[in-house]
Order: C-alpha cells, then sequence, then structure tokens
C-alpha cells in the first residue's frame, strides 16, 4: 500500500484532534479516516471497520429524507463533491449501526493540495436532531 | 552514484574550530553518476563544489529540496553560474500560486543580492515539482512534498539498483499519524523505503523536540525510528544544529542509540564525506 500524500496524512491528523465529526476519503471516495466523534455517532469503530468503498459507506448508514424516503449516494454531500470536486451541504437523516434514527447536518469540502492537486475530500457533520 | 557532501549544516553556517568533524556549512550535496551531474540544494558548502567542479561538465542539475535560506544561500557564489559554456538547471518545489523563478528571484535581487537572475550570462532553466518522477541521465528521481513549513521536497534518487534518499527537512511526529507504525500514514516514506542510504533531518535530541514542535524538524530518535520503519540500509543523521560542536554531536549520537538494536549503520553526516553506491 503506498503511502498518502502530506495533506492526506495532515487532514488526519487535524480530524483525529477534532471533537466534531469527521470523514476523509480518497479522490473515488473511499473512505480513509473517520474520527472518535464520528464513532460515537455511526455506534462503528474505525479501527474495526478499517476503510470503506463509497458504495459501502454511502449505503450502510441507510441515509434518508425528513419523510423516510432512501436517499441514493448521489444526494449525499460528501458524494457530490467527489463527483464535482466542489463544496456542498445537505442534511439528512441516517440510522446508526446501533439502530437509532438520527438527523445529521454535513460539510463537505474537496481537499486541493499544493499544486492544486485533488487529493481527496473531506466532511464534518454535526447530529442536529434525535427522534 | 557517487555521493559527496558538501555541506551538512542546519540553519546556518557555523565555521569555527568546534565544528572541523562534521564541518559548518550548510545543506549541499553532489550526486555523481557517469556524466550526469546533480546537486541538492544550495546552502553555502555549493562555494567549495563549484571551485572544484570537474571542468568538463557543462549541465548541472540543482534540485532544491525547498527555498529557506540554508538551502540557496550559496547560489549566488556557485561560479558555473556565471560561465555561459555551462547550462545550469534549477528544480524546486511548486506551490499553489507564486512560480518557482519569482520565489527564486527574491535572492537574486538587491538588497539581498547586487545580481539579478537576468543578468546571469545563462538564465537557468526552471522545472516545477510537486509529487512526481522523471529522469536525469540514468538517474530516476521520485519527488515528494514532506512536512516541514513552506512547500518542501524530499527526493528519492536511484541508478541501476542503488537508491540514495535525501530529506535535509522533516518532521515526522507531524506528518504522520501513528508515528512510527503505519507507513502508509507516515510521510517521506515513500521516497526512503528501502533505500541503500537515506540522509534524515535530525536537529534535536528528543528533549529539545517537546519544546520545537511545529518547527518542521526530527529528532535524532525519530530520524532512527523511520529510517528503521522504511527498513534502510545506512542513515546519515543531517541537519546539524549550528550551536553544536563537534563533541556535542557525538555525545547526542551516543545517547541516542545506547540501548538500540539496529541492524542499520547510523552516522552522523559530515562534510567531506563521500558514499559510493554500486
Ligand atoms: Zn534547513
Ligand atoms: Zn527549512
Amino acid at each position: 500500500m503506498p503511502s498518502q500524500p502530506l495533506e492526506l496524512i495532515l487532514a488526519r491528523q487535524f480530524g483525529d484532534s477534532l471533537s466534531m465529526p469527521c470523514f476523509l476519503v480518497d479522490p473515488d471516495g473511499n473512505l480513509l479516516f473517520y474520527n472518535e466523534a464520528a464513532e460515537s455517532i455511526f455506534g462503528l469503530r474505525f479501527g474495526e471497520t478499517g476503510g470503506m468503498r463509497v458504495e459501502e459507506w454511502a449505503t450502510v448508514f441507510t441515509p434518508s429524507d425528513a419523510n423516510g424516503n432512501a436517499l441514493v449516494p448521489e444526494d449525499l454531500p460528501l458524494v457530490k463533491t467527489i463527483s464535482t470536486g466542489n463544496p456542498a451541504f445537505g442534511t439528512f437523516f441516517i440510522n446508526s449501526l446501533t439502530g437509532e434514527r438520527i438527523q445529521i447536518t454535513v460539510s463537505s469540502f474537496p481537499i486541493m493540495g499544493r499544486s492544486n492537486r485533488l487529493l481527496g475530500s473531506m466532511a464534518m457533520f454535526w447530529k442536529t436532531k434525535e427522534i | 552514484m557517487k555521493i559527496k557532501v558538501w555541506g551538512c549544516r542546519g540553519s546556518l553556517p557555523t565555521p569555527g574550530p568546534e565544528n572541523t568533524i562534521y564541518g559548518g556549512n550548510t545543506s549541499c550535496i553532489q550526486v555523481t553518476h557517469g556524466e550526469t551531474c546533480i546537486i541538492l540544494d544550495g546552502g553555502s558548502g555549493i562555494l567549495r563544489l563549484g571551485k572544484y567542479l570537474n571542468p568538463n561538465v557543462k549541465e548541472i542539475h540543482v534540485l532544491f529540496s525547498h527555498l529557506h535560506l540554508d538551502h540557496t544561500m550559496g547560489l549566488g557564489f556557485f561560479t558555473p553560474l556565471y560561465n555561459p559554456s555551462i547550462k545550469v538547471h534549477f528544480y524546486g518545489p511548486s506551490t499553489s500560486n507564486e512560480p518557482l523563478v519569482n520565489r527564486l528571484r527574491r535572492y537574486f535581487s538587491p538588497p539581498l543580492f547586487p545580481v539579478r537572475l537576468s543578468e546571469l550570462p545563462r538564465h537557468p532553466i526552471i522545472h516545477e515539482l510537486n509529487n512526481c518522477q522523471f529522469s536525469i541521465g540514468e538517474v530516476q528521481v521520485n519527488s515528494e512534498y514532506v512536512c516541514h513549513p513552506g512547500a518542501t521536497l524530499g527526493y528519492r534518487l536511484t541508478a541501476g539498483n542503488s537508491v540514495f534518499a535525501y530529506i535535509s527537512d522533516h518532521e515526522l511526529q507531524m506528518g504522520s499519524s501513528n508515528f512510527p507504525n503505519e507507513p502508509e500514514w507516515t510521510n517521506g516514506y515513500e521516497i526512503a523505503k528501502s533505500a541503500d542510504l537515506l540522509f534524515h533531518d535530525a536537529a534535536y535530541t528528543s528533549k529539545e523536540y517537546m519544546t520545537k514542535i511545529g518547527w518542521g524538524h526530527s529528532s535524532v530518535r525519530d530520524a532512527i525510528a523511520f529510517g528503521k520503519m522504511c527498513k534502510v540500509k545506512r542513515l546519515a543523521l543531517f541537519h546539524h544544529e549550528p550551536t553544536r560542536s563537534d563533541e556535542q554531536l557525538e555525545q547526542m549520537l551516543k545517547k541516542s542509540t545506547q540501548n538500540l538494536k539496529l541492524d542499520f549503520e547510523v552516522e552522523l553526516c559530515a562534510e567531506g564525506m563521500v558514499y559510493e553506491l554500486e
């Protein structure tokens, strides 16, 4: 496994030091890291799951809108950022792995490294309300 | 590949009777392979390199790790730049906005230096690098951004089966998620892995590092742990602190390696030293 570019290592270091939940993905959307705060929302530990492909993480939490309609991956802010390279924002519901239905708000942005290289994307999210 | 050290001091040239073994000139390494002449960094050591350069050399490739003063301060005194029959290439880290040539022009301009880049008899050819791979003659060069304030590159030079890695200024702990355990998440690993010879920043003792986190340099212990992780065959500790005498450097190495069982060589880089990699 080749080592990650400096910018992603620093992004992981940054995420790791935050108490706000965060996700870090590579340019193809593969989940590289989520921090402890994210672990507590999802009820999953990074050390146990490791990385996940976009099809996995975009569906494993069964994202849905306020009416309970399932969201396709393309509707998720982080997936939008991966496919367009632009920042995105959104609020939706997920089922945590402990079965809890929670509302989260997500802000995602691309990681443009030195020399304008697109190296991945990062998402920060907040638990907005519990049902 | 023949590797000659013309300067391995960090931050500031430190001539003096207490520094005769390891030398006082700042970063400058000459790599020769057949006809190819590569220079890593243009610190104060480049003056003597220029003075003793083989007169048959007509093309020189200078690779800058970054543009901090200790890595560029010798450039204006590098005589081949004033010889129109020698073609000089400058390679350095690309940033997102300002071209490398503009950043180099800051050095080559009053009041820092009287001669402008455009006034040289032959303008150096500028190459901007990021994480990339290219060849100079028979030498394959890989460059990668490393963790140090401002855009900074590490270099991996491969000729035949031999590999020389150069990471002059690098803060290992800052650029790693779980140092020294996960190569995938350790910055610089790709540059140094399995190298026959690694020159790596080892500016501080472990105790000093605790008060200098974020300054962009590593401790001797961390440099050794990195060498071990990368399975290098030989590690030369680089970027000696200007305040440290020969005696103090030797004590520092002794203290940092005692009780360590190492299966590779660790030594202090010294000015004038020559390595031959087959
Ligand atoms: Zn330096
Ligand atoms: Zn520096």
